[in-house]
């Protein structure tokens, strides 16, 4: 693997100043695969992670390194070129169109009054037909489903162009229809050669859909691999209690996690 | 796209109309009415005549001057609304046009502050300073807070507004009671000025930050998003907000130097643009500028014209009107 692929993350360590808690990362390359996961209980750090992936937060020690450069010594116009970043999603002061959310994207192309070129122009159609949005373009947001909505935020997102997209949660609150066709599509843009990079609280969907598992707990990375090696019953109860129980997806034969009634359900069968 | 942009030059060419017609029209309303044989014979002839003294240098610079604060108040309200994600914020909500009054008016109880500091005179000085300071403390109060909520913001504004007030009107009781009467009358806002100098020495505080605001104008549509996303986007956060508390407290300053806390137009006129134009700032701060100085002039208008041959303060007029829709928004947000 070549050393300037992806973001690199070299004894990163992140600390919060009112609690103390910290996030600490020895060394982690994202970006390299076509879509990792990252999976892990409330306030494992994830969130986090990827803020210090995309430059958003400086680590207090360590350095966080972009093909090779220092992430925190360049401009966020240059960044946004490569890494999009999509954070969770908190409701827009204003009710923009459909069509003005994916033209954001272009910010860090775009001339002085936000004027776009022509390969402007095809990016931000490029991304609204990546989403299938295409016929929406005029409509308010607040007119949308919660699906679309996270859609027309990830077209802003395609429309930058980037090569690694960090997107935190881009499935929370859908439907299950609505989760999966987000899926679909960001694992749809990993093999297009992008690389996709998210947080997830979805075990199954990560499972199905990911290259790369990355688990965290407590702001420490223990578990990175493939979704058949990580999603185990001895994974995850590390990291979940004996709540959880995996099993085989009728469908694909991967792993399934299911919830557990009784919590050591699971153990008195492990010993028979 | 060439529709996009036509709608937008198109939108821009009204307001600029209703602002130059009331730049146009107003100057013929009034306390006295104006022959045209008069002013003619001032402007052409050079002859000072009373009708021609009164409409170029008692109408006109008062009229310019009210565009030029109602224009600034509105275009800093609409950044200050974003800055703070705060649909009822402005210069005044936020408590800035009071501490700027508190600075403003030093210099008219203690004279010896008087004296000139390079091309700003003490009043305008003194008031940045104010502003500047309350915009600190609204800002130290909306962080610590973390997720506050928009009512409490408003609270702690309006609360510094009032204590401004109070400050000030202390001040006036222990050290020059006899002037009581014009300090409550400055306190409510008023244009009532006499020839161009006024308007110039606006200007000089108005005019850059006005500028630092309206380069911010395209940031403020990422940033009505999320911090983060903004950043995400490409945005250098931390720039757009440096700009905004700048262009923010010389404006506020600019204005409240020169004709004293004007409340709501700067709340107002932004949901009035919003409601009409959308949301794209690259067109809000524009035509916010325009409508809000034609709106101002206008209250101004009817200010001076109400109880004539007297006048009446404009803020009393903002406040009358302003302060019913201040409060029918706040209503409309909570449930």
């Amino acid at each position: 693997m070549n050393d300037g692929r992806g973001i690199k993350l070299e004894n990163a360590c992140f600390r919060y100043a009112e609690n103390g808690w910290s996030l600490e990362i020895p060394e982690l390359r994202l970006g390299t695969q076509s879509l990792t996961c990252i999976v892990g209980p409330n306030g494992a750090g994830k969130s986090t992670l990827l803020r210090l992936a995309a430059g958003i937060l400086k680590p207090d020690t360590g350095i966080v390194r972009l093909g090779g450069q220092n992430l925190c010594g360049m401009p966020r116009r240059m960044i946004a070129r490569q890494i999009g970043f999509l954070p969770q999603e908190t409701p827009p002061l204003f009710d923009y169109t459909v069509e003005m959310v994916a033209r954001m994207g272009r910010y860090a192309y775009a001339g002085w009054l936000g004027d776009l070129d022509v390969e402007g122009r095809q990016a931000v159609d490029a991304a609204l037909a990546a989403v299938g949005l295409q016929a929406m373009r005029e409509r308010p947001l607040s007119r949308l489903s919660g699906g679309e909505r996270r859609q027309a935020l990830i077209a802003a997102v395609l429309a930058q162009t980037p090569g690694t997209l960090l997107l935190d949660e881009p499935t929370a609150a859908l439907d299950i229809h609505h989760a999966v066709s987000v899926m679909r599509l960001l694992a749809d843009l990993g093999e297009s050669g992008r690389a996709v990079v998210i947080v997830t609280h979805d075990l199954n969907l990560a499972a199905m859909f990911a290259e790369r598992l990355l688990v965290l707990v407590n702001g420490r990375v223990i578990a990175d691999g493939q979704p058949g090696q990580v999603v185990c019953n001895k994974v995850l109860r590390q990291v979940y209690g004996n709540d959880v129980l995996v099993v085989d997806h009728p469908e694909t034969g991967g792993p399934l996690v299911v919830a557990q009634r009784q919590a050591d359900a699971a153990e008195r069968r492990d010993h028979a | 796209m060439p529709s996009r942009m036509r709608r937008s030059v198109w939108t821009l060419a009204v307001f600029f109309a209703v602002f130059f017609s009331v730049l146009a029209l107003l100057p013929w309303i009034g306390a006295e009415h104006l022959e045209w044989t008069e002013i003619i014979a001032y402007v052409l002839d050079g002859q000072r005549t009373a009708h021609g003294l009164i409409l170029i240098h008692q109408r006109i610079p008062r009229i310019l001057l009210a565009l030029l604060v109602g224009g600034a108040l509105s275009l800093t309200g609409a950044t200050l609304q974003v800055l703070f994600r705060n649909p009822l914020a402005e210069p005044w909500t936020l408590g800035v046009a009071g501490g700027a009054a508190v600075g403003a008016f030093l210099p008219q109880v203690f004279p010896a502050l008087g004296s000139v500091c390079g091309p700003l005179n003490a009043t305008q000085f003194l008031s940045l300073l104010g502003a500047g300071g309350a915009m600190a403390v609204v800002w130290t109060f909306a962080r610590r807070a973390g997720t506050m909520t928009t009512h409490a913001l408003l609270l702690a504004g309006v609360t510094l507004s009032i204590v401004c007030g109070g400050v000030v009107m202390l001040l006036v009781y222990f050290i020059a009671p006899f002037k009581v009467a014009s300090f409550h009358r400055w306190m409510m806002g008023g244009l009532d000025v006499i020839g161009y100098r006024e308007l110039l020495s606006m200007l000089v505080l108005g005019l850059p930050g006005m500028l630092m605001l309206a380069s911010q104008a395209r940031e403020y549509n990422h940033l009505a998003f999320s911090e983060e996303m903004a950043s995400g986007h490409g945005v250098d956060v931390a720039r757009v907000k440096r700009l905004t508390f700048l262009g923010a407290g010389l404006t506020t300053a600019a204005c409240v130097a020169v004709a004293g806390p004007i409340g709501f137009v700067g709340m107002i006129v932004p949901h009035i643009v919003r409601r009409l134009i959308g949301f794209d700032y690259r067109l809000v701060l524009p035509c916010s500028f325009l409508l809000g100085g034609a709106v101002l002039a206008i209250c101004d208008g009817i200010a001076r014209t109400v109880i004539a041959p007297t006048e009446i303060p404009v803020g009393i007029i903002t406040a009358v009107i302003g302060g019913p829709a201040f409060l029918f928004l706040l209503g409309k947000r909570t449930t």
